[in-house]
């Protein structure tokens, strides 16, 4: 079956009434699960998967995917309205989208979360459509080495997040990769740093740093001034609420980018949409013209995270489908539910099981659309959180983001983690020591640990295997100069200055 | 405090923790027969950790100093304290009475909000939560 034939077939399935409404279903509770923190979406597709038995497999993996996807259209809102992140992509949209909420823009940082979401969501789908098959066999071409290469690419953009200190971010990043290694080492199972306590012998959640470091240390940091209760400014109208046709403009490359980036790092099983999301920012920046307002509330800040934070779910179901190798938690619970209902994803499954596939990508499409009537009309909605006053406002973060924790692992030992990470998000601040790197540090640290680690067993602690592979080498390169970029600046100030 | 001295003092803490880091790993295997042990990644970015905490330390020293808002550091600890009580509350008492309790501190004493006002935040809030969470989401409360 072509393309064309496949993807009209895949619209036939797609359109039928039953599979709309199951579309609609799961992009409405994705978007509620990507709202919420801690609840994430293989949660709640595990939580759903047994109901799934009833229903027509077409049915039920379109509904699934649509969580899948509608979760991370709704991350961005409570990052932008709140600073609280639903989930580890959502981190880097808190950057630009809660500066662009505290000057009154929540509204268009919402509404460019929203295109950019859409725009990437489409590429992501187009390229499932188009590139799987032999994307797929370059994803295989991608072993520990390759892996731990990306990663240290992905730790390079530490220099793109840093504030005023390198210095400073350098050591948020190794504070993150501390944290990360805190818990049960995965290959002798030795306990690492967990200070005798149980609780942490599994580790700490991602979840509860980012919402105590993000979140809670924003509360206690605005708690600091002389309080007014005031609220955040919100522009009246509903032209003042979405984003200009400036906005638009300034956003072409991140749509762009977001998208393609987003979509090829999806491809690869384990590299996730937090690496997406950051090096998709750190990009945008080092290209923009104007890198000084990202942080301080750029749009684009905003719209190339969440591009590729979307279009790596395209990317991501390229391997499950085409390889059956899951590459995310979520991808995982997806695996199960098709093994489940009898089917084999692997290099066949496309031509036995087209209008399961086909289906699916058109439901993808229609998805998306759906997504993007829903949320840009609730935009004023959503942004009118906002003229809450404070003394209600504060409280109420609080409130969701002890529930979140307490939703993601269920214990009050987490709870109480994420009050001293709360302290430590503070302290951040004042002590002015960026967040982010810490969140990128603590993202990638396990996985860059794992990676390193089997990459030596591979070549008996040779060192010299990251720089004999191709890919590895070209990444690694890569990650160095862009290590180097603020010495360049430096250099170049320096010069500068000499010649005036 | 002047903010070089916080800066010497925060660096001083993670020169700290790289040591507490570097001491730990090396009580681990640095390698093994299959490779690299559990000391092996930690000793690393603890070493890294030390040199750039020293370099954060001498950096403070050149540096004019800044004053600190004691005032508003206070006020965060305040609601900081207030946050760890409640939590500990949450096992005596649940959640319910806990956030509430926290919520009417943080409108009456930190926003000076007249007693009433702050009751009805902290009960509208608490219940709002009860109402969303567990009756409507089937999502569990501490």
């Amino acid at each position: 079956m072509d393309i064309l034939s496949g993807l009209l077939h895949g619209f036939a399935v797609a359109l039928e009434p039953a599979n709309l409404l199951w579309c609609f279903v799961g992009v409405v509770l994705g978007t509620v699960v990507g709202v919420m923190p801690g609840l994430g979406p293989p949660a709640t597709i595990a939580m759903l998967l047994p109901l799934t038995f009833l229903m027509n497999p077409a049915g039920a993996m379109i509904m699934l995917a649509g969580i899948y996807y509608g979760a991370k259209y709704g991350g961005s809102t409570t990052s932008i309205l709140l600073n609280v992140p639903g989930e580890s992509a959502s981190v880097v949209t808190c950057l630009d989208g809660y500066a662009m909420a505290r000057k009154g823009r929540a509204g268009a940082a919402l509404g460019i979360a929203a295109i950019a979401s859409f725009i990437a969501g489409t590429v992501g789908v187009v390229g499932l459509m188009l590139v799987a098959p032999p994307l797929a066999k370059v994803a295989l071409a991608f072993s520990a080495p390759e892996y731990f290469s990306l990663m240290a690419l992905g730790l390079a953009m530490v220099v793109l997040l840093a504030g005023r200190s390198m210095l400073k971010a350098l050591l948020a990043m190794l504070v993150g990769l501390w944290i990360s290694g805190i818990g049960t080492d995965p290959f002798s199972t030795t306990s690492r740093f967990t200070f005798g306590r149980l609780e942490l012998l599994s580790g700490i959640d991602f979840v509860v740093v980012a919402i105590g470091v993000f979140a809670l240390g924003e509360v206690l940091a605005c708690m600091e001034g002389r309080a007014e209760g005031g609220a955040l400014p919100v522009p009246k109208g509903l032209r003042n609420l979405l984003p200009t046709l400036q906005d638009l403009k300034d956003c072409r490359f991140a749509f762009v980018n977001g998208s393609v980036l987003g979509f090829l790092i999806g491809v690869l099983p384990g590299a996730g949409s937090t690496i997406a999301s950051f090096i998709s920012y750190g990009v945008e920046k080092a290209v923009s013209r104007r890198p000084h307002e990202f942080g301080k509330g750029a749009v684009e800040g905003v719209a190339a995270p969440e591009g590729a934070n979307n279009s790596e779910t395209g990317g991501a179901l390229v391997p499950l489908l085409t390889l059956g190798i899951p590459g995310s938690g979520t991808t995982a619970v997806l695996l199960a539910a098709l093994v489940l209902w009898g089917f084999r994803p692997g290099p066949l499954f496309i031509s036995e099981n087209p209008s399961l596939f086909w289906g699916l990508v058109a439901s993808m499409y229609i998805g998306n659309v759906m997504l993007l009537v829903l949320n840009l009309p609730l935009v004023p909605l959503f942004a009118q959180v906002l003229r809450t006053p404070d003394y209600v406002l504060y409280p109420l973060i609080i409130g969701i983001s002890i529930v979140g924790v307490y939703s993601a692992s269920g214990n009050l030992f987490d709870v109480s983690l994420v009050v001293a990470f709360g302290v430590l998000g503070y302290l951040m601040r004042r002590l002015d020591y960026p967040a982010a790197p810490l969140i990128l540090g603590l993202v990638l640290g396990g996985g860059m640990e794992r990676a390193l680690r089997q990459s030596l067993m591979m070549s008996q602690g040779d060192l010299a295997i990251l720089a004999t592979r191709p890919i590895c080498a070209a990444m690694l390169t890569l990650a160095v100069l862009i290590l180097l970029v603020p010495l360049f600046n430096k250099l170049n100030a320096w010069r500068l200055q000499a010649l005036e | 405090m002047r903010a070089r001295n916080a800066d010497l003092w925060s660096g001083l803490a993670l020169a700290v923790l790289a040591a507490y880091i570097i001491v730990q790993a090396s009580g681990w295997d640095y390698t093994g027969p299959d490779g690299p042990g559990a000391g092996f990644f930690p000793l690393w970015y603890g070493i890294a950790m030390l040199v750039l905490s020293a370099a954060l330390v001498a950096s403070s020293l050149l540096r004019a100093p800044e004053a600190v808002d004691w005032r508003g550091a206070g006020r965060a600890a305040a609601v900081s304290g207030a946050l760890a009580v409640a939590v500990a509350l949450f096992k005596l008492v649940g959640f319910a009475i806990g956030f509430a309790a926290l919520a009417f501190f943080i409108v009456s004493v930190m926003y000076r909000r007249p007693w009433p006002l702050a009751a009805a935040v902290a009960v509208g809030l608490a219940g709002g939560f009860y109402l969303v969470f567990p009756l409507l989401l089937g999502v569990n409360l501490p």
